[in-house]
């Protein structure tokens, strides 16, 4: 059932499952950059984050290559949200030359970025 | 090479493909590549969406030089321009959490020389092989 309904939530640039309370969401495309997929992405993130109180969400970028100014911008827009929702968010998996873009813009000071998945996990309160 | 486009993202994408091939056919490493890549499609999309404003009647020109030291790239739309002074630091509080205004610094920063003409209208980028430091 559970299964289900995540599947059906899904949209198809998007990977969802459920770690215990933690929300994980990987990103099944190697290129974040045209607006048409970062407004889908932005609308799926944004209906998970608004359904639940004190939600905690993972994002897995593992596979991702590129990402646009206008991704960062969606990233922001997220955070955004489940800071007002009282949540936790994490960013993981982020390869190094894209974890640069993050340093050049100074968002490795807004968000939670660590290495992993598990230690995404591992490291909510 | 030379492109004439209409102001639209798949003809965008097509010119972006077609100049990455060819930084990568002549041998240029992979932070390079992912640098012009990143630097190009903020230009592609900067020119049709702010430069054009998704005008179908206006048109988009890009040149591109790929040689065995640089890659050298001009785009040119057929907007208003903007003055490149007036553009706010995105990495400075407030700003640190606005959704956009990240594009320039992010072509500033990846390419080796950056130059603003025409009113702002036209972009001229070069990346060195290997390079790093800004260039003349």
């Amino acid at each position: 059932m559970q299964k289900d309904r995540l599947m059906s939530e899904t949209p198809p640039r998007l990977t969802i499952s459920q770690e215990k309370d933690v929300r994980v969401v990987q990103f099944t495309e190697s290129r974040i950059l045209d607006d048409a997929s970062i407004a889908e992405i932005g609308a799926a993130l944004a209906g998970m984050i608004e359904a639940k109180d004190r939600p905690k969400l993972v994002l897995d970028f593992t596979g991702v290559e590129h990402l646009s100014s206008a991704a960062l911008g969606m990233l922001i827009n997220v955070n955004t949200k489940v800071k007002q929702q009282s949540g936790q968010l994490r960013l993981a998996g982020i390869r190094p030359q894209i974890l640069e873009v993050f340093v050049i813009t100074r968002l490795n000071k807004l968000f939670r970025i660590v290495p992993t998945r598990a230690e995404a996990l591992a490291s909510f309160s | 090479m030379h492109f004439d486009i209409p102001s639209d993202y798949e003809s965008g994408t097509r010119v972006l493909d077609e100049i990455i091939r060819a930084a990568e056919n002549s041998g240029y490493d992979a932070d390079s590549v992912f640098a012009v890549k990143l630097a190009l499609d903020e230009a592609i999309i900067n020119a049709i969406k702010h430069g054009n404003k998704l005008d179908p009647s206006k048109r988009v020109r890009i040149d591109a030089r790929v040689t065995p030291t640089r890659v050298e790239i001009e785009i040119e739309d057929q907007g208003c321009g903007f003055d490149r002074k007036k553009i706010p630091d995105p990495r400075k509080a407030p700003n640190v959490e606005k959704s956009s205004g990240r594009g320039i610094l992010l072509i500033e920063s990846y390419m080796n020389r950056v130059q603003w003409k025409h009113g702002g209208r036209c972009l001229r980028m070069v990346k060195l092989r290997n390079g790093r430091g800004k260039v003349k």
